[in-house]
This record gives C-alpha cells, structure tokens and sequence, in this order.
C-alpha cells in the first residue's frame, strides 16, 4: 500500500492480465488475453470495444468478482485475488444489468446496499436523500422501483453505486438500451462526477460516449488493447482530420472505388459506402465529381473513435 | 438541486466512510447479509405467521386425532404409544426438513435470476460465503421458528412426554439445516424453477412419506431399510422421537447426532464451494 507513487497517483495497474474460461466439450476460451493498462486518480478511463471484445470481464476483473486468470493486477496496491472485500468497499460498480430490487422502494434498495458496507443507518439516509437528488430521483424515493423507467432504473444504480462515497466509480455500458434522452442525463451526471474529481471506469460500443467523457482510453478487440490514449490523440494518429462518406448505386460501388483511387490518404469499403479519408473531404469531393463520379450522397464530417477503430480492426464497432 | 455535489459534507459522515473501509472479520460480513433478509421478512411475516400457526394445529388434528383414533384400535405401535405421539416427532422433522429445502430453493434461485441481490451483494465487501451464510441464518431461523411453533402444538396436544423433548427443538433444526445448506448448493447452480419441482416431487416427498414419519419403519420392506438409513430425515425422525417420548437411547443417539453432523458439514462445504463457483466466475 505504500509503494511510492508517481504522481498523478496510479490506482489500477494491469501488467499481461490474462482470463481464461473453462468450456465444456472445448478448447478454453480466452476473454482477454493480456493486457496493460493503468488508470490514475482523478481520471476518466474508457474500454472501447464491440461486443466480445473482453470489456465486462476486465470489469469483472477489476470489480474483485471475477478472479484474476493470469499476469498481475493491482487496485489500490492490494492483490484482487486476496484483497477483494478490502477492495470492494472502496468502489462503486454500475454493473451492465442494474440488478435492483424490482418489489423494493427506491430508498430502501440504497438502505440495503449500504447496510452491506456497514453504513450507519442516518449516514445512509443523509446520504441516500442526497444521492436521490444528485440522480434526480427525489421525488421517486418511496415508490417502488418496479415501474420507473430504463433511464431511471439506472440513476438509481448510480446513486447505490455512490453510496460508499467510493474512491473509483466502475461503470459497465452505462447507457447500453437507453434512450437518447435517457442517455444524455447519465451523461450529464457523470460528467459532474467528473468534475467533482471522481476516478470512472467505463465501458462502452459508442464512439460519442468516449469521446465525450473519457481522458483516456484503450481500444479493445478480441481480448486485446489494438490502442490506447486520449480521444483525440487516437483520431490524429489513426485517422485523417476528416472523412467524406459516399454512397454509390447497388453494384457500381466497386467501380467507383477503382476511380477514387489515389483520393485522399486512404480508402475504406463498407458494404454500403465508401470512406474516403482525408483532411480536406470538400477537396476530395470535387476531385472524385472532376473524375466522373456521381455518388448517391457526399457527407464531409469529421474523424471519430469509430474510424480509429474500423482502421485498427478492419471492422465497424456496433456490428 | 443541480448544484448538488456527492462528496462527503460531514465529519461524521467521513468518519462513516473510513469505517466502511475496514473489512470485518469473523461473521460480521454475513450478518450483513441476514440483515438484507430480515428487511425482506418485515414485509411478509404476517403471511407466514398465519401458516405456521395453523399448519400444525391442522394437521395433527386431521392425523392424530382422526386418522390416529382408527389406528389405535389396532394398538400395534412399538412401545404402546398413541399414533398421535408417535407421528407428532416425525412431522416436526419432516417440516423442518421441508421448511429447509424451501428455504434454500428460491430465496436462492430468486436472489439470482429475479430480484438480483447476489449480483448486487457481491459488488460490495460481501463475498460469495458470507452471502451464502447470511441466506441460509435466515432459513435457519424460520426453520426454528416454526419448529417451535409446531412443538408447542404438540405439548398442546399432549405428545411430548419427557423433558428430553425439548431438545427435539435443536434436534429438528438440525434436521432442517441438512436440507437446507444441501438445497442451497443445488438451487445456486442452475437457472430455472424447473429442476425444484422435481426435487419437492421426487426427493422431498418420498422422503416426508417413506423415512418412518407416519409408520413404523420396520413396515418397510427389507430391502428399503438401508435406504431408509441412508437418508439424513430418517435419523432425524427417530432422534426426534426418542427425545419426546422420552425414550432416548446414548448409543443411538449418537449415531443420529454423528451422522446428522456428517452430513451437515458436507453439505456446508458444497454450498460454500458452489456460491463461490457461480457468484465469483459465471458471469
């Protein structure tokens, strides 16, 4: 626990982290397949990745519920693997499925949480009454928590995961089946848990996600971090500034390709369009019309995460 | 309300927090987790108050005093007693042995699949043995309550006849925490209600009817009797008998306790281990 810590003080160090399951009837499945990563105070940490890619099970990993199959991880500089109830209670998880109390009342499912912590009973009720407010959910406090809706079900989760005043919040897919309007308002909270200084962890598959709230970020793909930095760092070193999208008419897309070549720095055929990047997309646009090209539809825009992650993988994100 | 921060504002508060970072030892951890049941059960005790009570009060009714008054005309039991005696300690055994395996079916079950709380729970310095202890105190504690219940009927009914009776109480908890902890390490491993039933149909049941509960089980044939043996509720119901009619014999006592204690700590293991298996990997 007192190593001596570089500041900005690292707290989660991952070193060739390795998970393996077990398979009936088959080869062992390898759900991540050693990967490095730290995470510092203070900060907002992203794990991008498609579905299968090995973000939950990191999470579960790092959450202590899941033991660690391989290489070195360290929370806190305590071991998951023996430390993992010492862990815990300086954590808050937002795990993908709420796993609330559905015939409870919404106050009562945070009272419970934090008896589980040891919390004294008017520590959790002060707490409670403000974390309601933080989340918005006040007002929804003595009903049950069966009839609220996706987006509040998940404030609520959030208010229990803050209930032990945890130094990391660890969040999995935090608006996966949301709306968007859903969305935005967990967007909005985490951001100010943000500024308040609270270390996050997140997952997510939405580029605008991690752009919006992560610092930093690793780019997961089949068990494996293909990168790692912030938002913007990635798109400059993985993409061109920006991208002009074209669709062609069914069965002329090949051509077309054959006549952009040589167009910007790099072409990419999706089954429906083509990626032109470049940093000037308005340029390339006229370039390929000077060629003869008649594209269906010309979108300029700018680079994302999900260029970086189609030029990484090959393949898009939300599959 | 939006310039609400979350950060601790108090002293008391903070000192909160850096106790709740301190992790308990001994079972402090899992009386967390009773804590969790005990809140559940203030919603439904009137319910199962009402069963408990009049369950018994029925059923030695119907038994012992109808079915009872045809049996003892034949007055073909061991030892004389009424049938009503003789069948009184084997239900308080077989109850608890229902009650067990009730209580770790879907509190189980429904802790995973339904209302999440395991999934939650772990989340928290909980880990998988004390959220398993902590399930099963509450099924002990309800196995004991309405075995006391069921044993004041049947002091009410006159069929305990000695003084050993009273430890006909612990003896049937006993009983029940078998079935119990073994419920407990069957239910966490699967995924459905499907696999229940067939265990109340096809394990419970013929257990309740065939381990000496309402007959004698020398009736059995021959070759049923070391089944019979072999079941933990059999040496439930005989210990339990000795003790209320104050028959209790040293030797045979401690093949029940030893074998009853046996088993107990087998299937404490198993459920340990099954917790541990399903709450820290499968998901």
């Amino acid at each position: 626990m007192s190593e001596p810590s570089a500041s900005p003080e690292v707290l989660i160090k991952a070193e060739g982290l390795i998970k393996t399951f077990a398979k009936k009837n088959s080869e062992p499945f390898t759900a991540v397949a050693g990967i490095d990563f730290e995470v510092r105070r203070g900060e907002v940490f992203g794990f991008l990745g498609p579905n299968g890619a090995g973000k939950s099970t990191t999470m579960r990993m790092i959450g202590c519920v899941s033991p660690v199959g391989g290489g070195r991880l360290s929370l806190f500089g305590l071991d998951p693997n023996t430390r993992g109830p010492e862990i815990r209670a300086r954590l808050g998880v937002v795990p993908q499925e709420d796993s609330l109390d559905l015939e409870m009342r919404v106050r009562d499912n945070l009272h419970v949480y934090g008896r589980y912590f040891g919390l004294p009973r008017p520590v959790i009720r002060e707490r409670a009454q403000r974390l309601l407010e933080f989340v918005q959910l006040a007002d929804r406090a003595e009903d049950k928590v069966e009839p609220l809706s996706g987006g509040m079900k998940r404030r609520l989760t959030i208010a229990r995961a803050l209930i032990n005043d945890p130094e990391i919040l660890i969040l999995d897919e935090p608006t996966t089946g949301l709306d968007p309007q859903a969305r935005h308002v967990v967007w909005d909270r985490l951001y100010r848990l943000k500024q308040q200084g609270t270390t996050l962890i997140l997952t997510t598959h939405y580029m605008d996600e991690a752009e919006q709230l992560c610092d930093r970020l690793v780019v997961m793909d089949k068990g494996r971090i293909a990168a790692e930095g912030a938002p913007r760092e990635l798109i400059e070193r993985y993409a061109t500034r920006e991208v002009l999208e074209l669709r062609f008419p069914l069965g002329e897309q090949e051509q077309a390709a054959e006549k952009l070549a040589g167009l910007g720095s790099r072409l990419e055929l999706l089954p429906d369009r083509v990626l032109v990047y470049a940093d000037d997309g308005d340029a390339v646009l006229s370039e390929a019309r000077g060629r003869g090209l008649e594209p269906l539809t010309a979108l300029v825009r700018r680079s994302t995460l999900e260029d970086v992650f189609l030029y990484l993988t090959g393949r898009t994100l939300v599959d | 309300m939006t310039e609400m921060t979350v950060t601790s504002p108090t002293l008391l508060d903070a000192q909160a927090t850096e106790r709740s970072r301190r992790v308990p030892g001994g079972l402090v951890l899992s009386w967390r987790q009773f804590e969790f049941w005990l809140v559940l059960f203030r919603r439904t005790w009137r319910g199962t108050v009402l069963t408990a009570v009049f369950g018994p009060v029925m059923y030695l009714t119907a038994m012992g005093v109808g079915l009872g008054t045809l049996v003892d005309q034949n007055r073909s039991l061991p030892g004389g007693v009424s049938y009503l005696s003789f069948i009184a300690p084997g239900v308080l055994a077989a109850t608890a042995m229902q009650n067990g395996i009730f209580e770790g079916s879907f509190n189980v079950l429904g802790s995973l699949k339904w209302h999440g709380n395991y999934w939650a729970a772990v989340n928290t310095p909980q880990r998988p043995q004390d959220v398993m202890l902590g399930t099963a105190m509450q099924g002990l504690m309800r196995i004991f309550a309405m075995s006391v219940v069921f044993f004041g009927s049947m002091a009410g009914f006159g069929t305990v006849h000695s003084a050993w009776g009273l430890l006909a109480l612990p003896a049937s908890l006993l009983t029940g925490a078998v079935f119990l902890f073994g419920m407990m390490a069957y239910s966490v491993t699967i995924d459905t209600d499907q696999p229940l039933n067939v265990v109340f149909r096809f394990v419970m049941m013929p257990l309740f009817l065939f381990s000496g509960t309402f007959f004698p089980w020398q009736q059995l044939p021959a070759w049923m009797h070391p089944v019979a043996f072999a079941t933990p509720l059999w040496h439930g119901v005989e210990l339990s008998r000795e003790l209320t009619l104050g028959t209790p014999d040293a030797g045979s006592v401690l093949i029940h306790l030893g074998y009853l204690f046996a088993a107990l700590a087998l299937v404490y293991w198993l459920a340990r281990r099954n917790f541990r298996a399903r709450l820290y990997l499968d998901r």
